[in-house]
């Protein structure tokens, strides 16, 4: 693209060349034919939309925020990469919110103008990774549950769900694979590394049983949602064989309790929520109506 | 649908359109372009992304419409179309030899999955990708993420070189 000045390429007016990638965003849906299926509950099936798609967005986030501070250069550019994959399918899941419930609110509305309470995602997405073997850790089990999640999914009754789950069981086998290299390689590495990474399973644990406890929204929506119970034994083979050749443990640790009877995906979330809402919102609220 | 002569013209015209990434590789080329149909409201062409994250669609569907539109097609739609999924057994033989020619090394043949579990891989990936510069038959892996979301980091050991590959997808 050829401007006469930088300023000019930022200028809307220009429609024929853009200024960067990840401007003049359409929606992700766009000419998808988005009917809810008939007999499919529209509502529930835009609340679970909203569960999945807040997973990804809030872990998508965390990982954002190791830009610039992972230890090597092909890290930093695999962290970045696994982030984008899980904003993309944020983006495909809460636009499918937004037309399945018949608001037709787009994904901007989610992501930037819900309260805390409003987000549906599991607190293990939300967790604060105090180092590299946190991360690591948080990856390999989100990563591999929802790659067992999505694997079912992809025959829900709803084939606009059924569509990006089978996108996003190829992703998720690339970033399950990172992680578990990654978990490997530090708990049968040095005594420091081993020692984090024991430190850190014994910190994501407390929020493992959260991820297969089932929803009344996944209750629901038989055929459509997938019952997260059901791949709890797929997720605890391949957790066992990944600390296996790890040479760590599943560490004894109690479940997290939730607050006033709820947990992630009824709104109750932790004090790290707060903080990651605020540096997802802050500019979008400040500037309500400006476009992407 | 009944291939008009117009419509054929606005298939050849889509045909043209190149990947904003990979720009030696047109959209046909890559297996995004899906279909070019042209009815008495206009040219609607679908496409599919690459990774559900890619951020080249929106660039792609611009170019898509200005190309069109400079063929003389007023009305054009783009639609993205989700399934089945894109994989990178879709690349053409041309566009195959484009990347190589690039210094991109293509895609082996994509992973089969069926629906039991999805197997998880201890080890990077024993595949043979030989050297899109000096052509030694076997190079080592640095990273399964590459600058773009569709390509991994490799490393020739006959001549030292780096350079990306098309990840199987």
């Amino acid at each position: 693209m050829a401007f006469d000045n930088a300023y000019e390429a930022l200028a809307d007016a220009h429609d024929d060349a853009r200024w960067a990638f990840g401007t003049g965003f359409e929606d992700p849906l766009s000419g998808v034919d988005t009917t809810v299926p008939s007999g499919v509950d529209g509502e529930g099936l835009a609340q679970y939309c909203l569960m999945l798609g807040d997973d990804a967005l809030v872990l998508s986030h965390r990982l954002q925020q190791w830009c610039t501070r992972a230890p090597e250069l092909e890290d930093e550019v695999a962290i970045a990469n696994i982030g984008l994959d899980l904003l993309g399918q944020a983006r495909l899941l809460l636009a499918r919110a937004g037309k399945a419930d018949g608001t037709g609110r787009g994904e901007d509305h989610y992501a930037y103008f819900r309260g805390e309470h409003e987000f549906r995602n599991v607190r293990l997405a939300e967790r604060e990774h105090v180092d590299f073997a946190q991360l690591v850790v948080t990856v390999l089990v989100v990563t591999t549950w929802r790659l067992a999640v999505f694997q079912r999914l992809r025959s829900s009754a709803d084939p606009v769900l059924a569509a990006i789950a089978h996108k996003g069981v190829n992703e998720l086998s690339y970033h399950r694979d990172y992680a578990a290299q990654w978990v490997v390689r530090l708990g049968d590495g040095t005594e420091t590394s081993h020692a984090r990474t024991v430190a850190a399973l014994e910190d994501v644990w407390p929020l493992v049983a959260e991820l297969f406890e089932t929803h009344d929204v996944e209750r629901r929506l038989p055929g459509v949602a997938v019952d997260p119970a059901e791949v709890r034994g797929e997720f605890d083979d391949v957790l066992a064989q990944v600390l296996s050749a790890a040479t760590l443990e599943i560490p004894e640790v109690r479940a997290k309790a939730g607050v006033a009877g709820g947990k992630g995906r009824d709104g109750r979330h932790t004090e790290a929520m707060g903080y990651l809402l605020a540096e997802l919102q802050s500019v979008a609220r400040a500037h309500p109506e400006a476009t992407w | 649908m009944v291939t008009t002569r117009a419509a054929v013209t606005a298939r050849e015209v889509a045909e043209t359109v190149t990947d904003p990434e990979l720009p030696m590789l047109t959209l046909a080329d890559l297996g995004v372009l899906r279909e070019v149909g042209e009815t008495a409201d206009g040219v609607t062409v679908s496409i599919t992304p690459t990774y559900s994250g890619c951020p080249a669609m929106d660039t792609m569907r611009d170019d898509l419409v200005h190309a069109l539109q400079r063929a003389g097609f007023e009305r054009v739609e783009v639609r993205t179309v989700l399934h089945p999924p894109w994989s990178t057994d879709w690349i053409t033989e041309r566009g195959r030899r484009r990347l190589a020619e690039a210094g991109i090394a293509p895609p082996g043949a994509a992973p089969q999955r069926g629906d039991g579990p999805v197997p998880v891989q201890l080890l990077p990936p024993r595949r043979r990708v030989s050297c899109p510069h000096c052509g030694a038959a076997d190079t080592e892996a640095v990273s399964e993420f590459g600058p773009t979301a569709c390509k991994a980091l490799r490393r020739c050991p006959a001549c030292a070189e780096p350079f990306e590959h098309v990840k199987e997808i």
